[in-house]
């Protein structure tokens, strides 16, 4: 994969400065807190699509920077 | 004739009928296998594979073609170990030549801590029926003299766990056989058929529904790579399962043969020659989940130079080309196989990096999962329930990268 993550700090920097960081997302539908515990430690939404995510900019600013990005064609659609 | 032409497949085309004992979604290796055994072993032949593309389309036509079972956890060494021996008389039994070549491969120890690893490795597999031996520096050099054994100075090589049986095979014959076989016994292979959607009555599956019209089964199995998210969601299960994309490479030819495979966990690449000459290079996935299948320079670059340090030689070779497919990653690196809660469907998968060599082992065992309604030992502790029931099968260090 190679795009730019738009860093809020540096400006749009390529993606191997960062590293990934999971955004889980626990379906509203399942209430029992146990449930939830372990469908956010091992089950994923795993969507084609848009999904919300975590870089940390390791060899920039050192932050964590969220954006949106769309898993079929790595298009990052905001933050 | 050279030895690279290829045969052409014959595979009979069916009109799509309505009602069938089994369909499997998915035409690639474990789809295939498991109609092949399902046919051979048990006499179940009104079976439908339906593949969206073409069979062998996929992770299928897309991995690095290893064959072996050097792993870590004793479940993975018995169940991969009978893999390797399937293999070894596939071509036997289906008549068709898949180019498989027993190599052996080589996995490096560059610290004491890998040496300990690679030590341990050894031990379990010789345990557990695989044959594995802890090699030297010096046996090393008598079976790959190619390897630089001060690793360009950085990473000397203090030894190697070799597995002899580890092979490689041509991946798309592989499929076509187990079609053709499965095909010759009566079984349907639908290609450009898509499912779009899974037929349910209350808690149980009864069919799918294609761009062909709808199609009802007793059981119907997900051989689902990287999509596999998809039809679960049809059918109302969540799984442990992201998709990353894995790329690999190929060089242009190397004139002298180069037998071993190698591979080293802590430079993280593995090198084997194909049968047309070239040296076929591959890492790890890719670390954050895509759908893509657009290749990058950043792993040529980076694996290139960690490959070259081990096998100075590679230096100069030029990259031919490189692709990318997309895995269905399980979080312990260990296959997902058996029932699910719902009724009437069951799945395989989770097959991510490692899915190729255990494409006749996974078909056979499912296919006895489809028949018999039980599931079989071999495959018991692969069930998708083991995350609930905190009994993952950790195996990262074997299987994270071929």
């Amino acid at each position: 994969m190679s795009i730019l993550i738009p860093c809020p700090h540096c400006g749009p920097r390529p993606v191997e400065e960062f590293v990934y960081g999971e955004v889980p997302v626990v379906p509203e539908e399942i209430t029992d807190p146990e449930e939830r515990d372990f469908d956010f430690g091992f089950m994923r939404n795993n969507p084609e699509g848009v999904q919300r995510e975590a870089w940390f900019h390791a060899y920039g600013c050192r932050r964590w920077v969220y954006i949106e990005r769309d898993t079929v064609n790595d298009e990052v659609i905001g933050r | 004739m050279n030895e690279f032409m290829e045969k052409k497949v014959k595979l009979k085309w069916y009109e799509p009928k309505q009602t069938y004992d089994v369909i499997i979604i998915g035409g690639g290796g474990h789809g295939l296998s498991t109609a092949y055994h399902l046919a051979t072993r048990h006499d179940i032949t009104n079976v439908a594979v339906l593949e969206r593309k073409y069979i062998g389309g996929g992770n299928s036509g897309r991995n690095t073609t290893v064959i072996r079972a050097n792993y870590g956890i004793p479940e993975a060494v018995k169940f991969y170990q009978r893999s390797v021996e399937l293999y070894q008389r596939l071509e036997e039994e289906t008549d068709r030549w898949m180019m498989h070549k027993q190599k052996g491969i080589l996995w490096m120890a560059h610290t004491e801590a890998h040496v300990r690893q690679e030590k341990a490795r050894a031990e379990v597999n010789t345990a557990f029926g695989a044959k594995t031996i802890y090699v030297t520096p010096k046996e090393i050099n008598e079976i790959a003299p190619e390897v630089d054994l001060t690793g360009g100075g950085k990473w000397p090589v203090l030894g190697a766990s070799y597995h002899p049986e580890a092979a490689t095979a041509r991946h798309d014959r592989v499929n076509w056989a187990l079609a053709e076989g499965a095909n010759k016994r009566g079984v349907y292979i639908h290609q450009r058929t898509e499912v779009i959607d899974l037929l349910k009555e209350g808690n149980r599956v009864i069919g799918v529904m294609t761009n062909h019209g709808p199609m009802y089964a007793k059981t119907v199995m997900s051989a689902v790579g990287g999509h596999v998210t998809r039809i679960a969601r049809m059918a109302g299960i969540r799984l442990p399962i992201r998709t990353h994309p894995l790329q690999a490479y190929v060089t242009n030819h190397y004139e002298l043969e180069f037998d071993p495979i190698v591979a080293s966990t802590s430079l993280l690449f593995y090198v084997s020659q194909t049968a047309r000459g070239e040296m076929l290079i591959g890492a790890e996935i890719d670390r954050q989940p895509s759908y893509n299948y657009r290749a990058g320079h950043h792993l040529i670059q980076t694996c290139s130079f960690r490959a070259i340090t081990l096998l100075p030689f590679l230096r100069h070779l030029r990259i031919l080309r490189q692709w990318t497919g997309v895995c269905d990653m399980s979080p312990d690196y260990s296959p997902i196989m058996g029932f699910t809660p719902v009724e009437g469907f069951v799945i395989t998968t989770g097959w991510g990096t490692w899915g190729f060599k255990a494409i006749p082992v996974g078909g056979e065992q499912m296919a006895e999962l489809i028949a018999t309604g039980r599931t079989p030992d071999l495959i018991a502790p692969f069930a998708l329930d083991r995350f609930k029931k905190d009994r993952t099968k950790a195996d990262r260090g074997s299987a994270g990268t071929h």
